[in-house]
């Protein structure tokens, strides 16, 4: 049974979504060992070439886990290796959530959500940064940053579609121009 | 904002994150879920969302699955928190192994990686936004900005890990934040009952 390559993908999988703290950059080191080194289901260059299309496509890029499934047991070990990293961690949240909301109204409550609505705040805005940092987009990425902070001040019912629309035509506009 | 007397419906809500899903090109649309459910449905109050935002941020696992998770939980428990997770990943799931089959084309398609950094981009402003935002209007206490600038500080610039600065943070923050005795509650948007 340890062989069925089904249940290999959940073992090396599933810890890793509650290991992943701070964020899913926590499992890209040991999911590359797991993957590459010991089970040997992609090459080290499959691995980072499956890591830079979870990247570019939508949604999380921890999405790479999904290829990876793909690679091992086709479709139905893309689905395996989906549910395997993101139940586990989605089942915690729903536990804490579900306390959470269950003592709405007590005093603790007002004082721990007020608490932390500064600190979700502030973790957005160096979430921010860390995207550009990590797209690699340099000075245009920043640009484009302000630009839409700009625009949603002067029209904040612009609707989210067209801001990102915008921003893709001025890269590509850009990228054109400057070769 | 008045609470929906209706409950949200499943379809609504797996919709919703079906469509930011779609677009979440470098996990940066948090600001989006934020002005569909805080400012155009009202689902939740700004409260809510950012203290939910942080909740997801601390708990092990993806940042936008766990939001997902915690917006379907408050709007409909655990079919919603379901509904949710479904609706944030399908999208997400089908491109990338299409994106996979077809990536040898794909990555030689002109403007490519320029539409994927311009989303991004955009996303990322729409973040700032989102900040500058809940500090400027939404707070009440000057506390409040002390701590949102320390997490900006000690995250986006300094780059430390996320574990210890929250160690350090939120018991400060919470007790900053534990409503006194003798002053009336700040927090009057709550009204009583409000479960």
């Amino acid at each position: 049974m340890r062989d069925d390559p089904l249940i290999q993908l959940i073992i090396v999988i599933a810890p890793l979504s509650l290991l992943a703290i701070g964020g899913a950059s926590a499992i890209y080191a040991p999911l590359q060992q797991q993957t590459v080194d010991v089970y040997q289901w992609v090459s080290g260059r499959e691995y980072l070439e499956l890591f830079a299309i979870a990247r570019v496509t939508p949604g999380p890029g921890s999405m790479l886990t999904t290829l990876i499934g793909w690679k091992v047991a086709g479709l139905l070990g893309a689905l395996v290796a989906t549910l395997a990293l993101y139940i586990p961690c989605s089942v915690l949240c729903f536990g804490v959530a579900r306390t959470w909301n269950r003592y709405r109204g007590t005093k603790w409550h007002t004082a721990i959500e007020n608490g932390l609505r500064p600190i979700g705040a502030g973790l957005m805005i160096a979430g921010g940064v860390m995207i550009l940092r990590i797209e690699g987009s340099g000075w245009l990425g920043w640009a484009v940053a302000f630009a839409t902070v700009a625009v949603m001040t002067w029209r904040p019912a612009a609707h989210p579609m067209a801001l990102l629309a915008v921003g893709a035509a001025v890269f590509l506009a850009v990228r054109a121009i400057a070769g | 904002m008045p609470k929906p007397t209706q409950p949200v419906s499943l379809f609504a809500l797996y919709k919703l994150c079906f469509v930011v899903g779609l677009f979440s090109f470098g996990g940066g649309l948090t600001a989006w879920f934020h002005r569909e459910i805080v400012n155009v449905r009202g689902w939740m109050t700004d409260d809510e969302f950012f203290s939910g935002y942080a909740l997801s941020q601390i708990l092990p696992g993806v940042n936008s699955t766990n939001m997902a998770v915690y917006i379907g939980q408050h709007l409909r428990g655990a079919i919603g928190s379901t509904a949710a997770l479904l609706g944030l990943l399908t999208g997400p799931f089908v491109i990338v192994l299409a994106a996979a089959a077809a990536f040898h084309h794909l990555v030689a398609l002109p403007g490519f990686a320029a539409i994927m950094g311009g989303v991004a981009a955009a996303a990322v402003g729409m973040m700032f936004r989102l900040g500058i935002t809940s500090a400027r209007g939404g707070f009440r206490r000057i506390s409040s900005l002390i701590v949102l600038v320390a997490t900006f500080i000690a995250i986006g610039i300094m780059q430390w890990p996320l574990l210890p600065v929250l160690v350090v943070l939120a018991p400060l923050s919470i007790a900053a934040a534990w409503p006194r005795k003798s002053l009336p509650t700040p927090s009057s948007p709550k009204a009583p009952g409000d479960a």
